[in-house]
């Protein structure tokens, strides 16, 4: 007998209650709460340098250029766990070739393109250009070469250019933001439009999706903003870390509310199929959903955040209570993905029980691979780091301040 | 290996999405005695016939290579069981794992009955929908197949079937599903599970004819289909199902 029929034999004996006889497989496993939960981070850092360009926000302008690449390194790595995923991934091509346009899934090529390409590379070229062109003219190669090459040999640092080039980056975040909400909202829509599964169904799950996207978005530069800077050798700037953490109190205090209304309608609906879902809450998902998601993902740094605000700690315990709530809020964030892939697949669509689970160790759905795919975009946004640096200006250019 | 060749040329005859797959029809039409346009199919199935044999699964793993291990079915049996004091039981029922199944005492019993499974070949079918690739779609003549060569083995129609009547074949990668027994019908056999049916409990034919045995199981019974809230439209019809059911 195969591995993986041992496995499926063996969930056979954790299965409560009855279920249809094919759904012993979970079919999407952790590496589709992966994708959403990167999709969700490069959705959340874009929404944040969004606010940032469009409001002028002065305080957050220090971290705009690192949501933005932040935003690519998670990009890059995003399509990554759904291809792995699949049966066939040689033929993933045939989502662009042969699109099915009823399909949610199929609008993923489209709104990736688009994203990657329309927005987020053309916002950042267009930030850098200016200072790419500048350190390409005081460094030696090799990296004069790359700087080079990136800049696309474009030349003018005059200030007509740098203005059309402030013009351009405005035009593009304003429609990047309807695009950061497409492609996350999309990404809900996956789940939301399957009328089989009512742990899913629901009209409400891409709003849902798009708050806790800028929720863990904003978390996330919070950490690296924290963490990066002291290796700088720079002091955190504590303005722009509360004005950051005011953004996140009313991101998590909206998704918080979404949730909740959901819940409650649910509760008061009381469909068919609460009896099985009240009981895969109680059992199945008691640690991932009551604990970590709404507990220690919301509740407790909802709580330190207000505690902030309310009480003039010093910095020290600011800073420190700051890092330890953004900790909680991204562990609730990957609960939260975990709770929507994973719980959407625990009952039978018979409502009469609860199937399971089991992470391997190894192998491509194992949890190995999933810390892979979680590091590879910090790798790559070292790497992008070191090729844009997000904070050093031009030594001795005269453009400074306008571009940042 | 034979009937393989002579499906995947059906499939390429029934393509409808396909450009390829309508050249392909323009072209040997005239050829092929079969014609899709002219049939389009459905189940009905009587409740109170079946006796839990278990006999159709078991032809159709046989005659559909299916996995023999018992998570794989294009067809299963569901065994009710409702106590007086008007606790379920559901079980499927599979010949090898026998064991598993609890007898309860007749006493307790108010009633008990047989639910013979499938895909329900949907009208109105999510998992056609769903399919980012057109890999899984609707012939003409009204059943919903899967092309093997071009699933990528997403498992998104699998999520989007309501009635659990998918699996991931592990030997292909792709989906997998109950598709009437195609390779018969289009040559006018009977879906395997309905031959070997010893009470006929299971009738296939045409939908549309006026004659079919199928009509006949439909002017003679009240009907019902599962999950009709969700809109879609089964064509395998039940005889006296128990609201029970789902
Ligand atoms: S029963 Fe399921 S697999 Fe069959 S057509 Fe309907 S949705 Fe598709
Ligand atoms: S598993 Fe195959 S048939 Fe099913 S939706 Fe994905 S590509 Fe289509």
């Amino acid at each position: 007998m195969n591995p993986a029929n041992e496995k499926l034999f063996e969930l056979l004996k954790q299965v409560g209650g009855y279920i249809y006889p094919n759904e012993i497989e979970v079919h999407w496993g952790i590496l589709v709460v992966v994708y959403p939960y990167l999709t969700g981070l490069v959705a959340g850092a874009f929404i944040l340098a969004s606010l940032v360009k469009v409001f002028n926000i002065k305080e957050v302008q220090a971290v705009y250029r690192l949501s933005l690449l932040t935003a690519l390194a998670f990009l890059l790595i995003a399509p990554l766990p759904l291809l792995l995923h699949l049966g066939h991934p040689e033929r993933s091509f045939e989502i662009f070739l042969n699109p099915n346009f009823t399909s949610a899934m199929a609008m993923f090529g489209f709104v990736y393109a688009w994203y990657l390409m329309v927005v987020l590379l053309l916002e950042i070229w267009f930030t850098y250009r200016k200072d790419i062109i500048v350190w390409a003219q005081q460094e030696k190669p090799p990296m004069k070469w790359i700087h080079k090459v990136i800049s696309l040999f474009s030349t003018d640092i005059s200030d007509e250019a740098s203005a059309f080039d402030r013009k351009v980056v405005k035009g593009i975040t304003i429609i990047g933001i309807p695009s950061a909400v497409l492609l996350h909202g999309y990404v809900g829509f996956i789940f939301g439009s399957i009328k089989a599964n009512p742990w899913w169904s629901s009209v409400l799950m891409p709003i849902v999706f798009l708050f806790s996207a800028t929720v863990s978005g904003i978390a996330l530069v919070i950490i690296l903003y924290m963490v990066i800077t002291p290796f700088r050798g720079e002091p955190i700037d504590m303005k722009c870390l509360d004005k950051m953490a005011s953004f996140l109190f009313f991101a998590v205090i909206i998704d918080f509310s979404l949730e909740l209304l959901d819940f409650i309608h649910r509760l008061y609906q009381s469909e068919e199929s609460i009896k099985i879902l009240s009981e895969m809450v109680m059992s199945k998902l008691y640690i991932s959903l009551v604990i970590i998601q709404v507990i220690l993902g919301m509740l407790i740094p909802l709580a330190i955040i207000v505690a902030i605000k309310l009480f003039r700690f010093d910095e020290e315990l600011r800073k420190l209570l700051y890092f330890l709530s953004v900790i909680l809020i991204q562990l609730g964030i990957f609960a939260t993905r975990w709770n929507v892939v994973i719980g959407g697949q625990m009952f039978s669509k018979s409502f009469r029980g609860l199937t399971a689970y089991k992470m391997e160790l190894t192998g491509i759905e194992g949890l190995l691979m999933t810390l892979i795919l979680l590091i590879m975009p910090l790798v790559i946004l070292a790497i992008l780091i070191k090729i844009f640096p997000p904070w050093e200006k031009p030594k001795g250019s005269m453009l400074g301040e306008g571009t940042a | 290996m034979e009937r393989r060749t002579f499906v995947q040329k059906l499939l390429a005859l029934a393509l409808p999405g396909g450009v390829f797959g309508l050249f392909l029809k323009k072209s040997t039409v005239q050829a092929a005695p079969y014609e899709a346009a002219k049939h389009y199919y459905g189940m009905g199935i009587q409740i109170d016939k079946c006796i839990g044999c278990g006999r159709c699964v078991e032809a159709c793993k046989e005659e559909n290579d299916v996995p023999r291990e018992p998570f794989y079915f294009r067809t299963w049996v569901e065994r009710y069981t409702i106590k007086k004091d008007g606790e379920v039981t559901v079980q499927n029922i599979d010949p090898r794992i026998e064991s598993g199944l609890e007898a309860a005492s007749e006493r307790q019993v108010l009633r008990s009955f047989f639910v013979p499974k499938l895909c329900n070949q949907c009208d109105h079918p999510p998992c056609v929908q769903v399919c980012p690739v057109g890999a899984t779609f609707k012939t003409t003549d009204g059943v919903v197949l899967v092309d093997e060569k071009r699933c990528i083995g997403c498992r998104y129609c699998i999520q989007a079937c309501p009635y659990g009547a998918r699996y991931l074949n592990p030997k292909t990668e792709t989906a997998d599903k109950c598709t009437f027994c195609y390779h018969r019908i289009t040559k006018g056999l009977l879906p395997a599970c309905v031959e070997v049916c010893p009470t006929q409990a299971r009738i296939f034919g045409d939908v549309r004819s006026s004659a079919s045995p199928l009509t006949r199981f439909k002017r003679m019974n009240k009907l019902h289909v599962l999950k009709p809230s969700l809109n879609t439209e089964p064509k395998v019809s039940y005889s006296n199902l128990d609201g029970e059911v789902r």
